[in-house]
């Protein structure tokens, strides 16, 4: 130490400290990111179709059933679902983490593909699985029951069906963000409870839960504005069952001719419910301080489950079989089948849809190249950006600060269609004209990317206890010297996994997609919506399989990046 | 107003070309562009842009099938096939241009209207390929070259032969109504498709809305794109196709699917399909070469023996397993009205069908 302090500030003297430039240029962009597309839908939604001011929209949107109904639906849906995310998604991740479950690992990979499953092929597959007449689990079931024709199990197209299918592929940032809560809980706090005399479920609800619960209230909160704002899952389940939820209302505000000003108004309900979570949530919480990961605990003990190894092992898989197992075995079955919900065989097997994807399907290179352009640009940048903001707001790091945080975390409450429509309104006219190119496409993905980014690493950064950082500072460190050498290094699991997120965000992302591509920019969950649309559920299938494959390709590939590796912190 | 005075039998006969008449009988202001053949230069010019960029509401297999079969012939020419429903092109091109994109060559449509609008908004280029001129109707081109019917749809009942016997079938737009049907029947949607906007507009012509008012509270599965009612019964999720490409039911017959199609009594929808050269096109001789190649023999064939539809061309031979056009009672297409009443269209429909 002695040695160390005037060598550092002699550095210090002809340094100079870049931190406060570089984080203002931060909040500039983000203003432009955010403010421009939202300014431009408020200045829609309060004017009718001549550009004079008016509230007709608003009165519209609630006085006529026809935003009334789809506005409850949707409240139905996002409720139902991150409920059934949070119950399903807990004691699973906590099995996971905390107990000696066989095959956790498998468990985790398994919910790993659940997540980098785009929702749309997810419902698209379980239309396969579950259309009330031509679904293949409908069929099992008149073969083993021997019911009539019209006789079904499961119905696809039904509030319910769509409830499911959205906590399908939503469940899985709820376990993520539970069981990374888990795994950074230090064993040293429940070693005192225990030392203290306190029992194993004592522990468990004193100390144990407590130090989940931020984590558990961002996760269901995360899935109730995942439901809210999807809009695949949605459009392919709601529409031709002939009812509408926001977002497919919203689109279809949009078909010629456009009407731009009822869609802002009627997302704006959304953004305003969202902003009120926000608020709840950070009341809940209150000041708490959840600073787990110093220099100094150790790894968390695992709970032995005995008995029970296999039967939670048993229930984990039956969970998985849900949104992996039997939807990739429907895509698998449409993708050799020469009619998509006929059983295949080895006689009946072709490779006509694979032929026609690879060799005929014009657009598919070009859609290919697209998304994994904008996939990896997009998780840079967002990673980049999202770092930044986390570090600046957890360590308050300049004025302002909770400006920056509002507005990385403001883009969860835009439907990506919204965002879509703002970027469109924002990006067509001077002195930025985007649309048309890929810009335009990479800003809406960072921008929808960046709450959940930016929660991830601000979650990150709270469990690192700032005296690490401030070590380096007293030792004479800039900021931003700081944030790269100590704090990032310590975030590198962190890092890589919103990298990642980010990059399934893109495969995923389809609502804002839907409104900003042109044929040059088209993306591949575009040229699959467009599929659907069309019925070709064949080509979908191969499409989707693909896609699987090259997610977990790069998934696989970044985690393997010397400088990379998913590293446990418990020095 | 000569179309006032086509008798019945003459539509008929024609089968579904009074639409062409009404689009196309607009008074000439400049001489008619030369017919074109495919000459050497052309394909040279074509090879040098290298590219072809096709929007078009054909069903994508037969659409990616045209552009392969362009491809061998002129080697060293992609063709990128950008498929959706017609209204939904005719939203992209609307979109795209307001936007100053021009990346679109040729575009094909199945609604009528769409074209006088672009004709309005001077998108057009005039460009006629001399097959047209020696081989078509007049009633199918514009005589300025601006389009040219490609293809002609008519959109016909279609049933799954497994989930309902073709004695039991309806045969008329009234039989739907039929309580028995109620959650067993599939439709295409009007806001996508170019197909099924003229259907909606003739049936509630003929019909009256409020027959779309008891259809709707029959429980319809209610689709996109006109090409996927025919996929949906052929899945067996559905019994009967209301609406859709009737081609479509053909080719899954042909190709051994329990499916079939029925022409409803009070008569068949029918959409010509017009195809156009744009003005701004950023490939304008590979544009030429295929909009020529697609209207001539091997384009129109192509059309008969795979796509199973109906061709303009007199010399195209026609492939037995499809009802002629003219025996098909039909309903009378009428572009300038649909172009007139396209948002009641959709905004009634909505409020029916809900979505």
């Amino acid at each position: 130490m002695t040695v160390a302090l005037p060598a550092t500030r002699a550095q210090r003297r002809f340094g100079f400290d870049l931190t406060k430039p570089v984080l203002y240029l931060f909040a500039a962009v983000l203003c432009v990111l955010i403010v421009l597309p939202l300014s431009w839908l408020f200045i829609y939604s309060l004017t009718d179709q001549k550009g004079a001011f008016t509230l007709v929209n608003f009165y519209r949107l609630f006085s006529e059933s026809s935003f009334y109904d789809p506005l409850v639906t949707t409240f139905i849906i996002s409720i139902s679902s991150a409920l059934i995310c949070c119950t399903v998604a807990a004691p699973m991740a906590w099995l996971v983490a905390r107990t000696d479950l066989p095959f956790a690992g498998l468990v985790r990979a398994l919910v790993t593909a659940s997540f980098v499953t785009p929702p749309f092929l997810g419902a698209i597959a379980w239309e396969l699985l579950a259309a009330p007449n031509s679904g293949l689990l409908n069929q099992i079931f008149r073969a083993l029951t021997g019911a009539e024709r019209d006789e079904h199990l499961f119905n696809i197209y039904t509030v319910e069906g769509i409830i499911f299918v959205i906590a399908c592929y939503t469940f899985p940032y709820v376990f993520v963000l539970v069981a990374n809560a888990l795994d950074r809980t230090p064993g040293e706090l429940e070693d005192a409870s225990s030392i203290l005399g306190g029992g194993r479920w004592y522990t468990a609800r004193r100390v144990t839960i407590p130090l989940v619960l931020p984590a558990l209230l961002a996760g269901g909160l995360v899935a109730f504005l995942q439901a809210m704002t999807l809009f695949g899952s949605p459009a392919i389940l709601a529409l031709p069952a002939g009812f509408h939820t926001m977002t497919t209302k919203i689109w279809s505000l949009f078909q010629f001719p456009p009407k731009p000003e009822l869609a802002a108004a009627a997302s704006l309900p959304l953004l305003v419910l969202t902003v009120l979570l926000l608020r709840a949530e950070h009341m809940i919480l209150g000041r708490r301080g959840y600073s787990v990961v110093g220099g100094k605990y150790g790894a968390p003990r695992l709970i032995p489950l005995r008995a029970w190894r296999w039967p939670a092992f048993g229930v984990c898989t039956a969970m998985l079989m849900l949104p992996v197992f039997l939807p990739y075995a429907a895509l698998f079955n449409a993708a050799f089948s020469p009619i998509a919900t006929t059983f295949v065989t080895f006689k009946t097997a072709t490779w006509q849809n694979v032929h026609f994807v690879v060799f005929e399907l014009s657009a598919m290179s070009l859609a290919l190249k697209n998304t994994i352009i904008l996939g990896t640009s997009a998780a840079t940048v967002g990673t980049a950006i999202a770092l930044v903001i986390a570090y600046v707001t957890t360590r308050q790091a300049v004025a302002g600060w909770r400006v920056l945080g509002f507005l990385a975390t403001a883009p969860i409450a835009i439907p990506g269609i919204v965002l879509g429509v703002g970027l469109f309104l924002s990006y067509t006219r001077e002195p930025f004209v985007l649309y048309g190119t890929l810009w335009i496409l990479l800003i809406a993905f960072v921008t929808i990317a960046l709450p959940s980014a930016y929660q991830q690493l601000q979650a990150a950064f709270r469990t690192i206890h700032p005296e690490l950082e401030d070590a380096s500072r007293i030792l004479g460190a800039t900021r931003l010297r700081c944030l790269w050498q100590i704090t990032a290094p310590l975030l590198r699991t962190g890092i890589v996994a919103t990298w990642c997120f980010i990059f399934v965000g893109v495969m995923r992302e389809l609502s804002a997609a839907i409104i900003l591509f042109t044929s040059q920019t088209k993306v591949v969950s575009v040229l699959i919506y467009d599929l659907n649309e069309s019925g070709d559920l064949g080509a979908i299938s191969v499409i989707g399989l693909g896609m699987l494959f090259i997610t977990l390709a790069v998934v696989i590939a970044v985690n393997r990046i010397p400088g990379f590796g998913t590293v446990r912190f418990t020095t | 107003m000569a179309r006032m005075t086509v008798n019945r039998r003459d539509v008929l006969k024609g089968g579904a070309t009074l639409a062409a008449t009404t689009v196309f009988a607009s008074p000439l202001r400049a001489a008619p562009p030369p017919a074109e053949a495919i000459t050497p230069a052309l394909i040279e010019a074509a090879k040098k842009e290298g590219a072809v960029t096709f929007y078009t509401a054909m069903d994508l297999a037969f659409a990616e099938r045209l552009g392969r079969v362009f491809e061998q012939k002129f080697a060293g020419i992609n063709v990128r096939v950008e498929r959706s429903g017609a209204e939904r092109v005719f939203q992209r091109i609307g979109q795209e241009y307001q936007s100053n994109i021009h990346a679109v060559d040729v575009v094909n449509t199945a609604d009528q209207s769409h074209v006088i609008y672009w004709k309005r908004q001077g998108w057009l280029a005039a460009y006629l390929p001399d097959d047209v001129v020696k081989y078509y109707d007049k009633k199918y081109y514009d005589p300025d070259g601006l389009a040219i019917v490609t293809r002609v749809l008519v959109s016909p009942f279609g049933i799954n032969t497994n989930l309902v016997k073709m004695d039991d079938a309806p045969k008329s737009f009234a039989d739907l109504l039929n309580p028995k049907w109620k959650g067993r029947m599939v439709k295409g949607h009007p806001a996508y498709s170019g197909t099924i906007m003229n259907a909606t507009f003739q049936i509630a012509r003929d019909l009256g809305w409020d027959y779309f008012e008891k259809l709707a509270k029959q429980n319809v599965l209610q689709v996109q794109s006109a090409t996927d009612p025919p996929k949906r019964i052929a899945l067996g999720e559905r019994a009967v196709m209301i609406d859709g490409a009737g081609y479509l039911v053909i080719r899954g017959k042909e190709a051994g699917q329990p499916v079939d199609v029925i022409y409803p009594s009070e008569g068949t929808p029918v959409a010509t399909s017009p195809s156009v050269l744009m003005k701004a096109a950023p490939h304008p001789n590979a544009g030429k070469l295929f909009q020529n190649w697609m209207h001539a023999r091997e384009g129109q064939q192509l059309l008969i023996d795979y796509a199973r539809q109906y061709s303009p061309h007199s010399q195209a031979v026609e492939k037995p397993g499809v009802r002629k056009l003219s025996d098909i009672k039909l309903m009378r297409e009428d572009p300038e009205a649909v172009e007139k009443a396209a948002d009641e269209v959709k905004r009634r429909y909505t409020q029916y069908f809900k979505v």
